[in-house]
This record gives structure tokens, sequence and C-alpha cells, in this order.
């Protein structure tokens, strides 16, 4: 009995969050500015204590807690600081922005602060039923975010498609895993590893809950051909609010592959694996190609995502420790990048003006050249250009594909981040060698947005050239 | 035929019977007093079951919320439904096709060995109390996912209010500080007037 009631502080974080979430959330109700200033610091704090907490409560060896729906390993460590941090730096870009906009800027942060609560419960989830519930939390938060703002036609379409997409993704990921929970009578993550290992009869039962599940999962990364939503929504929603879900659900959903693909199903690895290279061929390509035709940024990064969510892939499906640990390290750098990326635009717009144009970036380093070097590091590094660390998250996959054997799907990647740095370069070019039109300015975001851009850019520079540390304690989670 | 036997079909006869007037009645306030018939008799089969913690949360939910709230809608729309009544025989075959291949599915998967080897469960002790075990099972092995799901619906609260509490600058709305506030003086004026005569005429006569 005594080692129950240990049991209930084993999830601390998460008690953590969601009780300082709440109390934003009472906090906020009696505030008369309509910036809201003690919600957002007090949101910040949040995130800043359950960090801590997270660092603090970091086990030496993976801990089952509370009757097996919990899990406390190194994975789950490193992932939830990365997206906690993740969802700082969308707080912190998108502050004055949504102030700009009339977005009630007391929901944008509690909405936040649960997503990320369920973010966090879904990288350490051991039973089906908390990765559902973690993931329903995340979403759900999310939908109403990008529905915040409510006098834009184009955000409340996009949340009208987010919702419904996810929904039909939810339900795919729920009928497979009530296939699976009839095929092994168990929700326990491990138990249900266990069984599919031991019982070969199980095949059929177990290949047709996988389709479902990975139909599901590709969904909710927005892998081609079930990216339709990525473009609509990244486009659609407030910056701000793409910003968030552009970085750390990256991370989230990166968590989920690993504990329904590696953890629950690890002995079917020759199924998934097949049905991931054609999901990260499909993407790699779809995405490079069709985005070199967009003249919105944001839906050109939008694209751009579709295409690195193939390198994630490619990571999981070699099926080794160095594939996940190579994937994990891709899916952190790309959220870091992804947020310098849209920081970027949200550093230009003001008040009345998105600067989610193409050409609102012509001439930047005439006006701004500090900013214009710092989105050169961002799209050299989104680009896979030494010495960056992109270059690294890149040639860390494709080791791990290679080491596997699977020589031709490395150099498929290649090909088509080859083909992807053409519109990379291009936002370079506009930035170097066009006159400015119209007036490209930094003059409507705050002093915080440029020092956390500049910060931000310099810690894809620095993870480039320094990228053992980070890499290794992703390896080390699979160790 | 034993009295469990009876009991269950007098509530099964009651159901289906308050279900088809669901759909028959022309009033919608009579469908929806029906629909609650129908609610409550299947609230007793689960009852006779042993499901007493489903058939208490589907008179306290849908009973008692659910349908109070469908009554409100049935009662503030005021809903026509003669067009919507309008179309039956064009929608028939369709209709009597998707009914039809719902029954020849329900006959076969009720037909089939899996189901007819289905022994009836034992039944529980005396002191056996349904709601007791999911209560012991929630507060326990999933105390976790319980609370998660809390957090869904508080999730689901605050997006409901951000999405649809707008403040309209023209809405009227009542000041009570203000109301409280007021003093005689600024509502009502004393005129003192100097007395006049009767004889003013007529008019003035009907107007006081």
């Amino acid at each position: 009995m005594s080692s129950e009631l240990s049991d209930v502080l084993v999830p601390l974080p998460e008690i953590v969050l969601a009780g300082l979430a709440s109390l934003v959330l009472i906090v906020d109700v009696f505030q008369r500015s309509r910036q809201r200033p003690a919600t957002y610091y007090l949101a910040q704090l949040s995130l800043l204590a359950t960090m801590v907490t997270v660092w603090a409560t970091a086990p030496d060896q993976p801990v089952v807690a509370l009757h097996g729906t919990y899990i406390a390993d190194t994975m789950a460590v490193v992932l939830k600081l990365f997206l906690l941090l993740m969802v700082l730096g969308v707080f912190v870009y998108g502050r004055r922005y949504l102030d700009q906009r009339g977005v009630a800027p007391g929901e944008f942060h509690v909405l936040g602060l649960f997503g990320a609560l369920g973010m966090m419960i879904l990288v350490s989830a051991h039973s089906f039923l908390t990765l559902y519930l973690g993931l329903e939390l995340m979403a759900l938060s999310i939908y109403a975010m990008v529905a915040l703002h409510r006098d834009s036609r184009a955000a409340s379409e996009a949340a009208m498609k987010y919702f419904v997409l996810g929904a039909l993704a939810s339900g795919m990921l729920l009928y497979g895993i009530s296939i699976l929970y009839g095929a092994t009578g168990s929700l326990d993550i491990a138990t249900v590893g266990a069984r599919i290992g031991d019982q070969a009869q199980l095949g059929v039962p177990v290949a047709f809950a996988l389709t479902f599940i990975v139909v599901g999962l590709a969904f909710k990364f927005g892998a081609v051909p079930f990216h339709m939503w990525v473009p609509d929504i990244y486009d659609g929603a407030p910056t701000a609010v793409t910003l968030y879900l552009g970085s750390a659900p990256k991370i989230a959903a990166f968590g989920m592959a690993i504990r329904l693909l590696a953890d629950a199903m690890g002995s079917s690895l020759a199924d998934w694996s097949g049905m991931l290279v054609i999901l990260s061929v499909l993407s790699m390509g779809l995405g490079n190609l069709v985005a070199i035709a967009q003249t919105n940024i944001k839906r050109m990064l939008a694209y751009s995502t579709i295409s690195h969510v193939g390198f994630i892939f490619l990571g999981i499906l070699a099926g080794t420790a160095e594939g996940y640990g190579s994937a994990m390290f891709y899916a952190l750098t790309y959220a870091l990048m992804s947020l310098g990326s849209f920081g970027m635009i949200i550093l230009l717009s003001r008040r009345g003006f998105e600067a989610d144009r193409l050409d609102d970036f012509k001439g930047l380093n005439a006006r701004h050249p500090w900013f214009a070097a710092m989105m050169l590091i961002l799209m050299f590094s989104l680009a896979g250009v030494p010495p960056l660390v992109g270059f690294y998250a890149k040639l860390a996959v494709l080791q791990a594909v290679v080491h596997v054997g699977q020589v031709w799907l490395a150099a498929v990647a290649v090909l088509f981040s080859v083909i992807g740095a053409f519109y990379y370069l291009r936002v370079v070019k506009l930035m170097y060698f066009d006159a400015p039109e119209g007036e490209v300015g930094v003059a409507g975001q705050g002093l915080d947005v440029r020092v956390l851009l500049s910060l931000n850019a310099l810690a894809v520079l620095g993870l480039g050239l320094f990228p053992g540390a980070l890499l290794g304690w992703c390896m080390a989670a699979f160790g | 035929m034993t009295f469990e036997k009876f009991v269950f079909y007098v509530f099964a006869l009651i159901t289906v019977y308050a279900a088809f007037r669901v759909i028959t009645v022309r009033n919608p306030v009579h469908a929806v007093l029906h629909l609650v018939l129908a609610f409550f008799s299947s609230a007793g089969i689960w009852l006779l079951a042993e499901a007493e913690f489903l058939g208490i949360t589907l008179v306290l939910v849908y009973v008692g919320a659910v349908m109070v709230l469908f009554l409100f809608v049935v009662m503030m729309l005021d809903v026509n439904l003669a067009p919507l009544r309008e179309g039956f025989v064009r929608y028939l075959p369709v209709g009597g096709a998707i009914g039809g291949l719902m029954i020849l599915e329900m006959s076969l998967i009720l037909a089939s060995r899996h189901f007819a080897a289905a022994k009836a469960l034992p039944p529980h002790g005396p002191h056996y109390s349904n709601t007791r075990e999911l209560g012991a099972l929630l507060y326990t092995d999933y105390a976790y996912p319980f609370e998660i799901a809390a957090f869904i619906l508080l999730v689901a609260i605050v997006a409901a209010i951000a999405l649809t509490l707008r403040r309209r600058p023209d809405a009227r709305r009542q000041q009570v500080g203000e109301q409280v506030r007021v003093r005689r003086q600024d509502r009502v004026r004393l005129v003192a007037m100097a007395a006049e005569s009767r004889s003013a005429g007529p008019a003035e006569e009907e107007g006081s």
C-alpha cells in the first residue's frame, strides 16, 4: 500500500503543470487590463516550474507507476523538456502579435498550457487509455486555439477542417487500439507488446490494427497521403497558433509513434516499417515538390513540415535504437527550426500586416541585416546545409537507414532534400538580392521577440557546431 | 415464466412502444416525452441486468439533463414539422433498403454460433453493488485517466466559452452597482406648482 502512495507523486511534473494551469485560469478572470500581464508571466512561470520539476524528478531507470498507466523514462524526460521549451518560446513570440489582432490572451495561454499538459501525458503514456486521453487533451486545446481569432474567416475555416480531420484521425487510431485490445486483452503497452511477441497466431488481427494505427499516426503527423489539412491549417490559423502547432506537437507525436510502434508493436517491425517507407517517400517527395510552387511562406513552411515528417519516419522505420535516437534528434531540432522560422514571420508582422507572403521578405538584408542573417541560418538549417543542426539531423537519420541496409531509401531522401533546398534558398535570394517592397520592418514587435529570435537562430547554429551532447542524449534514451 | 422475465417483457414492450411513438406523434413535445419514457424503461432493463450504475446514469444524465435541454429547444424554436414530413414516399425505398440491411446484419450476428454459445453470467450475491465496483476501479486502477478526462472537460468548457462568449459593445445589460447607488434626486424631480382650477377644459380632465 505504501508503494502505491508514493506512486501518486511519480507524475509530479504533470501535477505541477495541471495545478498551475488551473491557477492561471483563475488569475486570468481577476484581471482588468486587456493585455493580461499577470496571466502571461504566470503562464511562463508555470512552464519554467514544470521544466524544473521534470529535470529534478528525472529517473535513472524507467519507472512505471499508477497501475501501469504512466511511465517516466529518459525519452519522456527529454521530450517533455523540449516541448515545454517550445511552448515557452511560442508564448514569447505570440504575446504582442495576439494583442494586435484582438485575440483573447488569457484563453490562448490557458489553452496552450493545457495543450502542453496533454503532450506531456502523451509522451509518458504507458497505457493506450492514457495515450488517447493525452492526445485528445492536446488536440482539443489546439482546435480551440486555431479558432480563437474569431474575426478571421480563414481561422474559423481552418479550425473546422482541423477539428473534423482530427476527429477522423482519432477515430482511426481508436479503432486500431480497440482491435489490439480485442486481440491481446490488455491496454497496457508493455503487456500488449509482450503478448504480440509471444503469440504468433495474433498475426492477422495485429496487422489489421497496425494499419489503422499507422493511418491515425500519419494523420496526426501530417504525412502524405494524410497531409491535406496541414497547409490549410498552417495558413489559416493566426501565426502565433501556427507556431504552437508546428513545433511542440511534432515532438509529442514522435513520442506517441515510439510508444505505439516501437514499445507496443516492436515485434511487428517488418510490417509497420514497410508502411512507413511508403509514407516517408511520398511525404518527402510531395512536400518538397509542392513547396516550390508556393507564394505564401506559411504554406511553404507547411509543405516543408510534410517533407521533414518524412525524415522523422525514416529514422523510426529503421527500427533500431540508433534509428529511434536519430529520429528523436530530428524531431527536436525540427521543432526548434520551425519555431524560429514562424517566429520570423511574427517578427516582421505588425498591426494589420501579416508578412506571410514570400515577397514580404524581399530586401530584408538592406533594412535589417542582423535578422536577415538569422533567417539565413534558419533556412540553411532547414535545407540541411552544414555546419547547421539541420545537416546533422539529416545525417544521423540517413546513417541509421544505411545501417539497416536501406541504401536506396537514403539516396531517395538525399535527392528530395536537394530539390527542397531550392525553395529555402529562394527565401535567402529574396532577402539578399532583391530590392525591398513596401515597408518591411521589425518595429511591430517588442525587444523580447527580437532577443528570442536571435537566441533561437543562434541555438540552431550552436547545436550544429556541437551536436554531440543532444545527439548523445537522444541516443541514450534508447540505449 | 419467472418474475424477472415478466418484468423484462413489460419494460421491453413499453420501450418499443415509446420508441415507436417518438417518431410517429405529430407534436414534438409529446415526442420528447415519449423519448423520456423510452429512456426510463431502458434504465429499468439495465437495473434488471445488474448494471445499476448505467441505469442511474441514464436517468440522471439523459432524462435529467439532456431531455430537459431538448424540451427547452423544442419549445423555444417554433419548428414547423410539415416540411420534414414531405417526401416520405420518395425516401421510403432507400430507408426501407437500409433498414432491411440492418435487420439482416443483426440477425446474422445474433444467430451466429458465437453468440449462441455465450452463457448467461452467474448472478451476483445480494450484497454486490455494481456502482461500488465501478467506483473502486475508477478511483484506483484508472485514477490517472479519470483525472485526465476531468481536464479534457475543463478544456472543453474553456474552449466553448472562449469561442462563444462575445462582448458586444451595443449589448444592454444591468449595472447593478449603478442601480443600488441611485438616489431619489436623480430620478424624481418635485416641482412646486400653483394649484389650478378644475374648469380648465375637458381635455385636461381626461389626461389626468
